[in-house]
């Protein structure tokens, strides 16, 4: 791929992206509440994923953002000025929609040239840019070509061209990815880093694949019912949820039973005591608790008097997810590498494990144990 | 498998004689129903058959020599434009608001569009004369006259565009929905306007031009409307071509016949060209 020619700025040098700001952002649709008092910021030359569930209003947010949508009440500022009414044609945001959206009439060349058109850009000039874009995403020889002519990935960078072409202060990214095969999907995922990065363009990418957000955003901003339930970079989100949400929405938590120490510093789980990182629930003083562990700490082996039974194995490559029966029916996920996970038969009676390290508490639910 | 990889050739039909014959089973029907009367006319048109003359092409040299005919097919052509930019200024923004802001209205505008294909042409005919006559007695000596006066111009009888826009609309909404339905207007209109294209230039470089075939259509069908049109033009006591052929057909019967088949191959090449331009557009896309 040839290297990018236009106008490179790095996130470091701070100038190219604008600050997004929702504020008390609020939209019903009849009875139903999509947006919630947003409030978010996102920095200049930042990308921000959000992330939650169908329906949760992350698609009606990055609509304002565009001008498709209007709040009932709340500000859309970028660079601290209040865009909430100004149209959509002149808000200088880029954007990148899930069904492609090339205009099938036009070449490859003239949709990525469509928006220098409209600002009046010299005929010359914008082929110029559009065949230098199209450079950009790989798709040097396809100017010539129709929409209908292209793969769903090519039709999407054409696309990604296309919103680039204007430079626009924000870039918008509604499920860009989510109609593209697992491969595609993923190397079209790199390749809109590696250009954000380089052009150091402030990014809203909405998704529901939490996979597609804690790899690609520089932090993730996780939705439900309208409301934000907790901003954070990806490895915080995985490593603290805020919230029992987050933590069951956000990769797979196990919820093993344990018991509170008198002073609440300590907590029992598996016959082991930990001390408590946090808890996602207010102290009700009750001393039955729910652990909340990852699958990829949970250590097992086998051991004839184990308070677990391996029932089922599912390879996953370079790792085994176990799925293991506790006392009383629970069940609980650990994650081994696949060359241990080999020695143990399904049926074996099995021994857990925790590291030595602080563990999030939350209330207990008798009635699950991984979420 | 290999026959499904290997390198095509120049394609080769085969059809197997049982297909051949089922086919040329269930279209003979058709051809008969279609070619007969026109043979039939052709044949009277040029005297074949008839003992009382020899067969010539006189029918068909006098219809550039005809009084009226220039007039009647001028005010046609005439009314056919003026109707066709009427059902588009209608029936496009209503249809293009039913997608992008209101598609709750989508039943409602399909029922309006629909319900001149219930009302006869003659009972439209015969509404329009009562309204007229009603509206004449009501707007006697007042400033709305001269306005109701003018409708009824006979070198450019508005009255005539209204009715046939409403005559049109269900074949205008039929075609036009169906264009619309292949495209994904929403999204296209957001993508412009993301292009910083304005509402105007999103209609005119974006939408417009993906329903071309629509638009076309839509035209050809108004037209082959309004050029066969009688009943309404006939009660209101106007003269386009429709009505200017049955008059004439009283005292110039061949003629009269000619000038249909002249219409109708009118009529067939526009198709034509309307099938050629769909399909020139689509090669063009796909190769």
């Amino acid at each position: 791929m040839t290297a990018f020619t236009l106008d490179p700025r790095p996130a470091s040098a701070g100038t190219a992206g604008a600050t997004l700001e929702f504020r008390g952002l609020r939209r019903a649709f009849g009875a139903t509440m999509a947006l919630d008092g947003l409030n978010l910021t996102l920095n200049p030359g930042e990308m921000l994923a959000l992330l939650g569930p169908s329906g949760c209003g992350k698609t009606t947010a990055l609509r304002m953002v565009a001008g498709f949508e209007t709040p009932d009440s709340g500000e859309v500022l970028l660079d601290g000025v209040d865009v909430t009414g100004t149209p959509a044609h002149r808000r200088d945001v880029g954007m990148v929609f899930q069904s492609y959206s090339l205009f099938p009439h036009l070449s490859v060349t003239d949709n990525v040239a469509f928006g220098m058109r409209m600002l009046g850009t010299p005929a010359a000039r914008r082929r110029a840019r559009a065949q230098e874009l199209l450079e950009l995403v790989g798709l040097p020889t396809q100017g010539g070509r129709y929409p209908r002519q292209l793969s769903g990935g090519q039709q999407q960078r054409v696309a990604l061209a296309r919103a680039l072409a204007l430079e626009p202060r924000v870039l918008l990214l509604d499920e860009p990815l989510s109609a593209l095969d697992a491969k595609v999907r993923q190397s079209l995922r790199e390749e809109i880093r590696r250009l954000q990065l380089e052009l150091g363009i402030t990014t809203l990418f909405v998704t529901h694949d939490q996979e597609e957000a804690l790899s690609i955003a520089d932090r993730v901003a996780v939705m439900r019912d309208g409301r934000l339930e907790q901003c954070a970079t990806p490895e915080e989100l995985y490593n603290s949820p805020a919230t029992p949400f987050v933590a069951g929405f956000v990769g797979t938590m196990n919820r093993l039973p344990g018991r509170l120490s008198s002073d609440g510093a300590l907590v029992d789980v598996l016959g082991l005591s930990r001390p408590v990182q946090g808890s996602l629930h207010g102290r009700d003083g009750t001393a039955d608790v729910d652990v909340l562990v990852r699958p990829e700490a949970l250590t097992v082996s086998a051991a004839p008097d184990g308070p677990a039974q391996l029932v089922a194995a599912s390879f996953l490559g370079a790792t085994t997810r176990l799925t293991l029966r506790l006392h009383g029916g629970r069940e609980a996920v650990a994650d081994v590498p696949t060359t241990h996970a080999s020695t143990l038969p399904t049926g074996a009676r099995i021994r857990l494990g925790l590291p030595e390290r602080p563990v999030l508490i939350d209330q207990a639910r008798n009635e699950e144990t991984t979420a | 498998m290999a026959l499904l990889t290997a390198p095509r050739g120049p394609r080769v039909r085969r059809t197997a004689p049982e297909a051949r014959l089922g086919r040329t089973i269930a279209l003979a029907p058709a051809v008969v129903y279609f070619l007969v009367p026109l043979l039939c006319a052709l044949a009277f048109t040029v005297g074949l058959g008839d003992p009382r003359q020899k067969p010539s092409l006189d029918a068909y040299t006098a219809i550039f020599t005809t009084d009226g005919l220039a007039q009647s097919l001028g005010l046609t052509l005439l009314l056919a434009g003026a109707t066709i930019i009427l059902v588009f200024g209608l029936l496009l923004p209503a249809l293009l608001a039913v997608r992008l802001v209101a598609p709750r209205a989508k039943a409602l505008v399909a029922v309006v569009c629909m319900l001149p294909l219930v009302v006869p042409a003659v009972a439209l005919g015969a509404g329009i004369t009562t309204v007229l006559r009603w509206a004449t007695d009501w707007l006697y000596d007042t400033p709305g006259f001269p306005l109701l006066a003018s409708l009824q111009q006979p070198a450019f009888p508005v009255i005539l565009v209204l009715a046939y826009a409403l005559m049109a609309l269900p074949l205008a909404y039929t075609t036009l929905e169906a264009g619309l339905n292949a495209i994904e207007v929403k999204v296209l209109v957001e993508a412009a306007r993301s292009c910083r294209a304005s509402w105007f230039r999103t209609l005119f470089l974006v939408i417009l031009p993906n329903l071309r075939d629509a638009l076309l259509n839509t035209a050809f069908l108004t037209i082959a409307m309004v050029l066969g049109e009688y009943a309404v033009s006939a009660l209101l006591g106007f003269q386009p071509f429709a009505v200017w052929t049955v008059a004439i057909s009283g005292s110039h019967a061949q003629l009269s016949v000619a000038v249909s088949m002249v219409g109708l191959i009118g009529t067939w090449l526009i198709l034509l060209a309307v099938a050629k331009l769909g399909r020139s557009k689509a090669s063009k896309e796909t190769s």
